[in-house]
């Protein structure tokens, strides 16, 4: 955090000033490390071993904030009698299909359920990211299902999570992890000791978390420790994500995503979502509880912002030209889609991902086998001179001669050269101010698309297709300034807000939007941000002047809440668990929820409410229930649909990974995400021979000095100069065992690739004792390229493709590799070297490394086989 | 002696060069033990005085790449790794493993000699022989900072301590700047607060000043022939604002205000350090009474100041020129009463 | 310049009558030094920014001076940074006036080994055709089995997160209207 968001960090300073304990884990010792009270190394990769350990030491030493537990999460509730557990199966849970590497969950749910809509069709859920969907909500399921408050019942979420974690203790997170057993144990007594009613305990996670082909089921054990501890909805709880982009919450939020629109709402899949009705029924539950509920008043409210007029009741709000996935249309998928010629043009709008995405020779190539690409950026980046200046040229792989790809290079306006805002990582929107105009032909994304669109409706204009309806049909006015007719950035928020069709007035709340087509909205979970006419986001209210909360600085979805699910900081009677801890509470004179935030609940809906007999929606939420985005309105400790990998967080080693699962014989994740093609050689893992061909795990990650792929800090000098070669981080150890030299050269190796570096010798690298091996990590930053004052060779070359199963994001946090002395070879020399590694370690073009490596397949395939014969 | 004018000892240098109700004298407190390394002091302080950059130049002296305070770094953010703890906090390595990598199979194979050709499927390629062996037979192999050697295998199996020490050094605007006593075009000056202020518009580049400074802090700029340093933002502090780089400070290491304000801050945070079990934790720069006054620039330090690069007992290098102005006076009076004393002599004679 | 005027100017004049007789404060100060005004004090506006590049959110002041960027700094007033600012944030200004920012349209035609220029309206003008023409030649109407499709997979995007929310709504907004898709954003990465 002190790396990569010092300013952050000046809160964790103060903290710890006031008397907070603070520990850092992490495979390298950091400028966080220094600052802390304790730093705990961990191999990378092994984060829910560790994590898994807690759940065990709080459920062994039952020291989870009961009440909380009980009241509001879902640990009472039945799982069905056919679920069985990793611990029945060697690693997999029932239900699982080799042919297709997914589950079927229905075994999973809740005692009496079913599946809803598509939730058990898990090779589309996989291939569309679904899991994406529920950063707002909470997957479709019913209301009611079997409790048991007194947690005894053995098919009840508090017993099944007690099993499914028994085998996680300290000596196997000290095996699995390489944490010394009275460092973790430092750790769990302080955790729990620091949280329940008087106290609470943040945990901090940074996007390199879900860089890992388990990388969604990390971030859900932090949350079920939080959630046992009592730390969710509560001042100085949460489990808090460091974004690192200025908006890459509202890049999801509003996506530019192929899964996802706007608040998110899926986007429709050719056989699943056929009609608007269909579309909207699978997204919610028909019964149930929480604002979900109004999903179909937030989808008619978008596609009414999309075709204007032209969306209409009747015609199902122009729903038949939404166009629809089959499958998997990631970022991933696209590039191998351009490395087989099947795409024609692509826009790369600041972002680099010759640097920034994995397995940049794939990246590469893919763009050297383009038609066109629009590169909008400040800077002449990587992906825009690849055809000229890139490691394949050197090799000769791209020949600029022979590269047919047509490169537009479109100078973009910088920060302060447009307005707008940007969503940062705890949902608040801020509105920035245009200080000057931009220079040149520099200009804003609002203006490219916005221009773009006039361009492309104009070459339409009169076509008669019925493919160009929707681009013709499209509400595509927007009020333009000033000599470059720049769109208005107020009136795109406007949309964005939502308002009236009839009167123009903006709603200022979510529930105000309706499914009849009188309100427009364009993403139902920024309602609000333009509540009374007014540009909240542009709230600039000094700190000092109001509440240690600031609820009027910017403006933060939902409705202006800071804390999420902050009904939770109360006790089910609505009085505060503490008076330390006190946030939002009951009143009973007024009738009303007070407090220094937002209330996330209904302002006036009592603690003792309780919804009547077939209750949905909002009214089926109880006084008490304070997840009101969930279906059953608790939190949720396991997950009974929505996930694809599974109902509880499961350790499985890294894709690639020197050591053996100590846990279970299945070894990594069975249902990541895999691309089978000979550009793409993963190197091989446990129980495959070979692995010690890379017998390192290396990790990357970032410089406070430098900025992701660096296309906004290589181009800059003063800060260039602060860290201005790439380098890679060896332990001396290490260095004596490969003739390393501090500031000498070394490379790293994978089957993809080789990428030099100097060397750092440094303490602050530790080898890890894992089971009866000592084992060593490197770490390499990952800001270079061949642009810019300071280059260098691109660490995430090294990685192949290998994602997580419900969000498609990467592995690239951890992998493994050799480390060499001295400068990589160069030249057509440099892909025999990468060959002759590949060849040692057994990697033949048609080799793909095991899904499935536990012959308990056949034991929770048949599980499968049962379940589906039961919901016949 | 301690007097108006005096070349040594405390006084408030802002009334003693002629300020006639001078704000009170404004200075830094760098408090390291909360400094997180980042540099923004180095970045503000650059974007602010529109410094030059320094160029690129890996140290390898652990993140440190900046190297010293120059004419184009007025903010210098020294990095140190020590094998030693940090305060009361746990010990960072304590129970990881040491030594070399893998089993001892692996460890057969990464000493298989140059030469043998060993590419069958499962072997990895014979290491280079000939950094791994100067590793072994040189002393002089040093990692980052210090005089430990990384990569000696002695230590290996011991290590358990780990601290990092940053620290944002700076101009200290000594109360008696040697500096500005030795310029003699008057660049150099005292300002209203106490500060001291190279003037861009009167330096002639002399260097005297280089040379009298006992921190080395300030320093000539290439192809400019000007002295350069740290102006405490003058400009800003004649608005009221803070300096660059305390404002920028993510973490208060670095905190500027009136410097006895600062003093006695400093003085707490030294005792609230010491309860909390950082007994290693003491000020630098703070006392009145040390060879330059005190420094209007201090610092809470983690360990002698030598570690951080900083002279463990600094002396205005003009210290004694009164003194010796006076002896020279004397000798000169004396030579003169000679030569008189000469001629009167003969004429009697 | 009166006589008198010049004579009060002459630094040994001010140190021999003045209060610093040794000449190393008051009496040394240059006229430069007399008029230094900051440049935030000197700006001819002011706009209320946030920093680019995390996602902390901290608020910067961008001070303007004669249509050009005079200083970036931390916003003291914003509850999440309260006025400072990391090394990135610091350099902000020269992230906008960067030497190396490319503000004119660069071409780089088929198997050309260099760039050449091309103004901006032809270039809008010829991606809205290519635009036009990789949708056409790959469009998909239905799949096999007669369901609406709608798209063209022969388009892709890949936006970073440095984009506006309301530039990310326009984006997605066209593309989806226009059947392509394959959009993608850093934060998938």
């Amino acid at each position: 955090m002190a790396e990569c968001h010092p300013v952050g960090y000046q809160w964790v300073m103060e903290a710890k000033r006031r008397g907070a304990k603070v520990f850092h884990i992490d495979p390298r010792f950091t400028r966080t490390s220094a600052t802390v009270d304790t730093y705990v190394p961990i191999r990378a990769g092994s984060d829910i071993a560790f994590l898994g350990g807690i759940v065990n030491y709080i459920l062994e030493n039952e020291l989870d904030f009961r009440e909380y537990v009980v009241a509001y999460t879902n640990a009472a509730t039945i799982v069905s009698d056919d679920f069985q557990d990793t611990e029945d199966l060697d690693g997999l849970f029932s239900g699982y299909d080799p042919e297709t590497g997914t589950y079927d969950p229905t075994s999973w749910q809740y005692d009496g359920h079913l599946p809803h809509g598509q939730m058990n069709d898990t090779p589309v859920q996989r291939e569309t990211a679904a899991a994406l969907q529920h950063e707002s909500h909470g997957p479709p399921i019913p209301p009611d299902a079997p409790r048991d408050e007194t947690l005894q019942n053995p098919r009840c979420v508090y017993q099944l999570l007690k099993r499914h974690y028994s085998r996680y203790t300290p000596e196997v997170v000290e095996r699995v992890c390489g944490i010394p057993r009275e460092k973790f144990e430092e750790v769990a007594r302080a955790w729990t000791e620091n949280s329940g009613r008087e106290r609470t305990t943040t945990l901090v996670y940074s996007v390199g978390w879900t860089q890992h082909s388990v990388g969604v089921q990390y971030i859900r054990t932090g949350a079920i420790i939080q959630l046992l501890l009592g730390n969710v909805g509560r001042p100085g709880g949460g489990v808090l994500a460091l974004r690192g982009h200025a908006s890459i919450q509202g890049s999801t939020d509003i996506p530019t995503l192929f899964n996802l629109l706007p608040g998110y709402l899926p986007m429709p899949h050719h056989a699943n979502h056929p009609t608007f009705d269909d579309w909207v029924g699978s997204i919610a539950h028909p019964s149930q509880k929480g604002f979900w509920g109004n999903a179909r008043a937030y989808a008619a409210s978008l596609l009414k912002a999309y075709w204007g007029d032209a969306a209409t009741p009747e015609n199902d709000f122009c729903y038949g030209y939404m166009p629809r996935l089959t499958g998997d249309h990631g970022t991933y998928q696209q590039v191998l889609s351009m490395i087989d010629g099947k795409i024609k043009g692509y826009f790369l709008l600041g972002q680099n991902p010759a640097v920034g995405s994995a397995h940049g020779r794939a990246q590469r190539l893919g763009m050297a086998n383009l038609d066109w690409l629009v590169v909008r950026d400040l800077f002449l980046i990587e992906s825009a001179t690849f055809w000229k200046n890139s490691p394949e040229v050197e090799t000769g792989e791209i020949v600029p001669e022979e590269c047919r790809t047509e490169v537009f290079f479109m100078p973009a306006a910088s920060h302060v050269e447009k307005e707008g805002t940007f969503t940062q990582t705890q949902r608040l929107l801020q509105w920035r101010e245009k200080a000057v105009e931009p220079p040149g032909d520099a200009r804003s994304e609002l203006w490219f698309f916005y221009h773009l669109g006039r361009r492309i409706r104009e070459k339409l204009a009169g076509s008669t297709l019925r493919r160009d309806r929707a681009l013709l049909d499209l509400a595509w006015d927007y009020p333009l300034h000033g000599p470059e007719q720049e769109p208005d950035a107020e009136a795109v928020l406007r949309e964005i807000n939502g308002y009236d069709v009839a009167t123009g007035r903006p709603v200022s709340h979510f529930t105000e939007l309706k499914d009849d087509g009188s309100t427009v909205g364009g993403c139902w979970i920024y309602s609000g941000v333009f509540a009374d006419g007014v540009n909240q986001a542009a709230r600039r209210k000094p700190h000092t002047e109001q509440s240690w909360v600031a609820p009027e600085w910017g403006w933060a979805w939902p409705a202006n809440r800071r804390i999420l699910y902050n009904r939770a900081s109360a006790d089910p009677e609505g009085r505060p668990w503490s008076e330390r801890k006190a946030y939002i509470s009951w009143d009973p004179d007024k009738g009303e929820w007070t407090g220094p935030d937002v209330p996330d609940f209904e302002r006036t809906k009592a603690p003792s409410y309780r919804p009547p007999e077939g209750a949905t929606g909002v009214a089926a939420l109880a006084g008490n229930d304070p997840f009101i985005m969930q279906g059953d309105g608790k939190g949720w400790l396991y997950v009974p649909s929505g996930l694809v990998d599974g109902p509880m967080p499961t350790h499985y080693e890294p894709a690639e990974s020197p050591v053996r699962n100590p846990l279970y014989g299945q070894q990594a994740n069975p249902t990541r995400k895999v691309y089978r093609r000979p550009e793409n050689p993963i190197n091989p893992s446990p129980p495959e021979p070979h692995s010690d061909v890379f017998p390192y795990i290396f990790t990357v990650a970032r410089l406070t000095e430098h900025h992701t792929a660096g296309g906004m800090s290589r181009m800059l000098r003063y800060l260039s100069e602060l860290q201005p070669e790439m380098f890679v981080e060896v332990s001396p150890e290490l260095a004596a065992e490969r003739g390393l030299e501090h500031l000498g050269w070394a490379h790293v190796i994978t089957a993809r690739a080789a990428v030099e570096a100097r060397v750092m010798v440094t303490d602050r690298m530790a080898p890890l004792r894992i089971e009866d091996r000592v084992i060593h990590q490197v770490w390499l930053p990952y800001h270079w390229g061949s642009e810019g004052y300071s280059t260098g060779e691109s660490a995430n070359d090294l990685f192949g493709i290998t994602l997580d199963p419900n969000t498609l994001i990467q592995e690239s946090k951890v992998g493994t590799c050799d480390v060499r002395p001295g400068r990589r070879p160069r030249g057509p020399a440099y892909l025999e070297y990468i060959v002759d590694y590949g060849r040692r370690a057994g990697l033949t073009p048609d080799h793909h490394p095991p899904i499935v490596t536990t012959d308990a397949v056949n034991a929770a395939r048949g599980n499968a086989k049962r379940s589906t014969k039961k919901e016949d | 002696m301690v007097s108006a004018e005096s070349l040594f000892g405390p006084i408030d240098p802002a009334p003693d060069a002629g300020y006639v109700d001078a704000p009170p004298r404004m200075g830094f407190f760098t408090d390291t033990s909360v400094c997180i390394g980042c540099k923004a002091c180095e970045v503000a302080c650059k974007e602010w005085n529109l410094v030059p950059d320094h160029g690129l130049d890996l140290l390898g002296m652990s993140y440190d790449n900046t190297g010293a305070l120059t004419a184009n770094s007025w903010r210098h953010v020294a990095f140190i790794e020590q094998p030693r703890p940090l305060g009361a906090e746990s010990p960072a390595l304590a129970g990881t493993a040491t030594g070399p990598s893998g089993s001892a199979h692996l460890a057969e194979r990464a000493s298989t000699p140059p030469g043998v050709p060993n590419t069958d499927p499962g072997l990895p390629p014979a290491p280079h022989p000939g950094p791994a062996a100067a590793m072994a037979a040189s002393p002089e192999f040093l990692g980052m900072p210090g005089t430990d050697l990384p990569g000696r295998q002695e230590r290996a199996g011991q290590r358990t301590d780990l601290r990092w020490l940053m620290m944002s050094d700076v101009c200290k605007h000594c109360t008696h700047a040697a500096c500005l006593d030795v310029c003699p075009t008057g660049s150099l000056f005292r300002t209203e607060f106490g500060t001291v202020v190279v003037q861009e518009d009167i330096c002639n580049g002399c260097g005297y000043c280089i040379s009298a400074c006992p921190y080395g802090v300030i320093d000539q700029r290439k192809g400019d022939g000007r002295a350069w340093k740290c102006t405490l933002c003058y400009d800003r502090l004649r608005d009221n604002r803070v300096p660059a780089c305390a404002q920028a400070c993510p973490t208060e290491s670095i905190q500027y205000g009136p410097l006895d304000e600062l003093r006695e801050r400093a003085q707490r945070r030294v005792e609230r350090l010491h309860a909390d079990g950082v007994p290693e934790a003491r000020l630098y720069g703070h006392d009145e009474n040390d060879g330059v006054g005190g420094d209007g620039a201090f610092f809470l330090l983690l360990d002698e100041p030598e570690v951080y690069g900083l002279p463990p007992d600094p002396i205005v290098t003009t210290r004694d020129l009164p003194d010796m102005w006076r002896r020279a006076g004397l000798a000169a009076l004396a030579m003169a009463g000679a030569a008189v004393a000469a001629f009167v002599g003969r004429r009697s004679a | 310049m009166g006589v008198r005027t010049w004579i009060e100017g002459w630094p040994v004049y001010r140190q021999l009558t003045g209060t610093d007789p040794l000449g190393r404060g008051a009496a040394a100060m240059s006229a430069r030094s007399e008029r230094l005004q900051p440049r935030t004090e000197t700006a001819d506006s002011m706009a209320r920014s946030v920093c680019p590049y995390c996602a902390v959110g901290c608020g910067q002041r961008v001070y303007v001076k004669d249509g050009r960027i005079s200083q970036i700094e931390g916003d003291p007033d914003s509850p999440i940074s309260r006025g400072r600012l990391c090394p990135k944030g610091s350099a902000s200004k020269n992230l906008v006036t960067s030497e190396l920012r490319q503000t004119t349209v660069l071409y780089r035609r088929p198997y050309a080994t260099d760039w050449e220029e091309l103004d901006l309206d032809t270039a809008m003008d010829m991606i809205a055709d290519r635009y036009l023409a990789a949708r056409d030649a790959t469009w998909e109407d239905v799949d096999d089995e007669g369901r609406p499709l709608n798209r063209t997979l022969g388009i892709s995007s890949l936006g970073g997160a440095t984009l506006d929310n309301e530039e990310n709504y326009l984006i997605k907004k066209l593309f989806t209207a226009s059947g392509a898709l394959q959009i993608e954003n850093q934060a998938r990465i």
